[in-house]
């Protein structure tokens, strides 16, 4: 049988590819099918879909007018799906900024230590990365809560009377997604910085470039394909996230990740739901295109 | 202009720390002035502190102790993008994502250079490297002796005051770099600017130098025109870094005026000139080069030392002849192969004379 294979090269590539091919054909090619399909029929009345099915476009109208709902009230907001839609990428935005405003120095930071440090560093940067997602962000939020500890140092040292509302808003979900998501910022970009040759600083420095200047002219522009990388690391979970929103907002930040988890839980509304998921991907891979259009090809023609 | 030289340093030392948590003084002690206009090279093996001394006239690195100055001006804490200098770096460090056009003319933009005039000064600045039309070229599509012309053209762009060069033409193969050789001493005379040139190599430091500092161990051991540290090597190190020597080791017999005698135990006696006074016992080397002792049958006047010819080493312009003495003494001798008969002047095992004036070798003590 092994006899059989080698020599018909063919043959050992497809022993080598298929199972993964496979893989990914069934457990997610096909599901993105199925999300496909349901996006496009009527729900059923607890949840699924309706049998036989029933073909519709219904669902993506609803998204872009929230009103063309059979349940839409009198005062109902056409844009209402829009806007969280919005409201999503903007919390996108924010915290990926800040993840590469942070994870930048730090990666650098990191990069410039001596091996040994280096690499002790870079284990405390992943081993959040170790622990459930949900149990750190329960974590975090016993760090910010009310009754928290961040609110009870502060008290305790009588710099505020009240504690600070850190949850249960906007601002707890942002601090919670860039928690979250740091590491996936600061891998990338760690692994462009390290790499970057340092004596071209001192070559701009000797042209008469002071720090900042060089940093912008030269270390920026040759870090760039880490940089792009953790925005998109970043960036499209954060957009499609549910868990977070849900704990650090307390059900008071709505983002598209909630707001689909809901159609296929409580809303029973699985086809909504899945016509919100693809406009969700579709959002994403025309974002990631045209980012890997616009400057990775700028920066990979220059290296 | 406020000082005659370009640059001084004065007593530097530059101290690092060492992975093994030692202190490393890589350059210790280093006094040296170099003036303005002039074609000033350090010569040294590999980490005796050449680029470290370099680095701290360029104000990539600071000094531990001691002062830097330019024309006069102390410039040992000011920053490097500060000050009026500019390094050809030994791996050129050209900037990958930029074109030759925007390499050359960074320092210009760092000035504030508007735009027109900067690219037409990189023109002539590519002119004059001789690499004319490649402004929209990247680093990375040109050759080593390119890339080389483009880090020379960056730097000379600026019209620094003092330009440095660290081993600058390394990288390049040998027919390559002696043509560079050429270019760039003829460069340095056309736009007047001073360098300061880094090597190892001391055929290249004694071609293209006005003077040559010789480095050792962080220590500048002789700061003096090329004639001068090859003909009066101060110490055994410089004696034998540059060029070959033969030392005979011996002890001072006595000295009359400028005439020392010296004891070659079981090799013989000599007479050496020198103008320093030694005393009676003292060890010391004689230094002489090889080309400077003839292989001769009979002894004739000045120094004669009696030996065996034990190898002969043919290698087409000269002839080597090792020669063993009576002692434990050993000299390479360097005859010229003029004529034919040169060629034929003695064979492995011949008994031979070695003669030398009393004026060629040096008398050295460290
Ligand atoms: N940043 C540094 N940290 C520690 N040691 C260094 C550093 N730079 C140079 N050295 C040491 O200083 C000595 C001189 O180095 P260098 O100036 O580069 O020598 P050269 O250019 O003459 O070959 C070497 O022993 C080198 O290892
Ligand atoms: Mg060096």
């Amino acid at each position: 049988m092994l006899k059989y294979f080698r020599g018909k090269k063919g043959l050992q590539l497809f022993g080598l590819i298929g199972p993964g091919a496979l893989w990914m054909l069934v457990l997610f090619n096909l599901p993105v099918l199925i999300v496909m399909f349901i996006s496009f029929v009527e729900r059923g009345r607890a949840g699924g879909i309706k049998l036989p099915p029933v073909y519709t476009m219904e669902n993506y109208a609803q998204f872009f007018n929230a009103c063309t709902s059979q349940f839409a009230g009198p005062e109902c907001d056409p844009f209402l799906y829009l806007g969280i839609f919005g409201n999503s990428v903007r919390i996108g935005l924010i915290v990926t900024l800040w993840c590469i405003l942070l994870g930048y120095p730090l990666s650098y930071f990191i990069a410039k230590q001596k091996p040994i440090w280096r690499d002790a560093l870079m284990i405390l940067v992943v081993i959040p990365f170790w622990t459930n997602f949900l149990v750190r962000t329960y974590a975090l939020k016993s760090v910010l809560a009310t009754e928290g500890l961040f609110n009870t140092f502060l008290t305790n040292l009588h710099i505020i009377n009240q504690p600070l509302d850190l949850m249960f808003n906007e601002f707890g979900v942002i601090v919670g997604l860039i928690y979250g998501y740091l590491p996936f910022a600061i891998l990338p970009m760690y692994a462009s910085i390290e790499k970057f040759d340092h004596s071209l600083m001192e070559a701009a420095s000797d042209l008469g470039a002071p720090p900042w200047r060089a940093f912008l002219k030269v270390m920026l522009p040759l870090t760039m394909p880490g940089v792009v990388a953790a925005l998109v690391l970043v960036f499209v979970p954060v957009v499609g996230a549910f868990i977070t929103p849900d704990i650090m907002g307390g059900g008071k930040v709505e983002m598209i990740g909630t707001l689909i988890n809901r159609q296929f839980g409580v809303a029973r509304n699985w086809p909504f739901g899945s016509a919100m998921s693809l406009i969700l991907m579709l959002l994403v891979l025309v974002g990631v295109i045209y980012y890997f259009r616009s400057t990775t090809e700028e920066t990979r023609r220059a290296m | 202009m406020a000082s005659e030289f370009a640059v001084e340093m004065q007593d530097v030392v530059k101290q690092f720390v060492t992975p093994e948590g030692g202190i490393l003084s890589a350059v210790n002690h280093v006094t040296m002035q170099i003036k303005d206009g002039e074609f000033f090279s350090l010569l040294g093996p590999s980490g005796c502190g050449k680029t470290t001394s370099l680095r701290m006239i360029a104000g990539l690195e600071l000094p531990t102790d001691g002062k830097i100055l330019i024309h006069g001006k102390d410039v040992s804490q000011v920053s490097a993008f500060q000050r009026p200098v500019n390094t050809v770096f030994q791996q050129y460090a050209l900037f990958p994502h930029m074109t030759v056009e925007q390499n050359i003319g960074f320092g210009l933009e760092m000035m504030g250079v508007p735009r027109a005039e900067r690219s037409k000064r990189v023109s002539e600045a590519l002119a004059m490297v001789r690499l004319p039309g490649i402004e929209m070229r990247k680093p990375n599509q040109l050759s080593g002796g390119q890339q080389q012309r483009i880090a020379l053209a960056r730097a000379l762009i600026n019209k620094p005051e003092v330009l440095l060069l660290d081993e600058p033409l390394g990288a390049l193969d040998l027919k390559l770099r002696k043509e560079m050789q050429l270019e760039l001493k003829t460069l340095q005379r056309e736009v007047g600017i001073t360098f300061i040139y880094v090597t190892h190599d001391q055929e290249e430091a004694l071609t293209m130098s006005d003077r040559i500092a010789v480095m050792s161990n962080g220590v500048a051991l002789q700061i003096d025109q090329p004639e001068e540290i090859y003909e009066r090597p101060a110490t055994k190190f410089v004696a034998d870094f540059i060029g070959e020597t033969n030392f005979l080791d011996g002890v001072v017999r006595g000295q009359n005026g400028r005439d020392v005698e010296i004891d070659l135990p079981g090799s013989g006696t000599v007479h050496i000139e020198s103008s320093r006074t030694f005393t009676t016992g003292q060890q010391v080397s004689v230094a002489v080069r090889p080309e400077k002792l003839t292989l001769k049958k009979e002894a004739q006047g000045g120094n004669n030392l009696k030996g065996r010819v034990e190898e002969v080493i043919y290698i087409g312009t000269d002839t080597h002849y090792g020669v063993r003495f009576a002692g434990s003494h050993k000299a390479r001798v360097r005859e010229q192969n003029a004529t034919q008969a040169n060629k034929e002047i003695a064979k492995s095992g011949d008994e031979v004379t070695v003669s030398f004036t009393r004026t060629s070798p040096r008398i050295l003590t460290e």
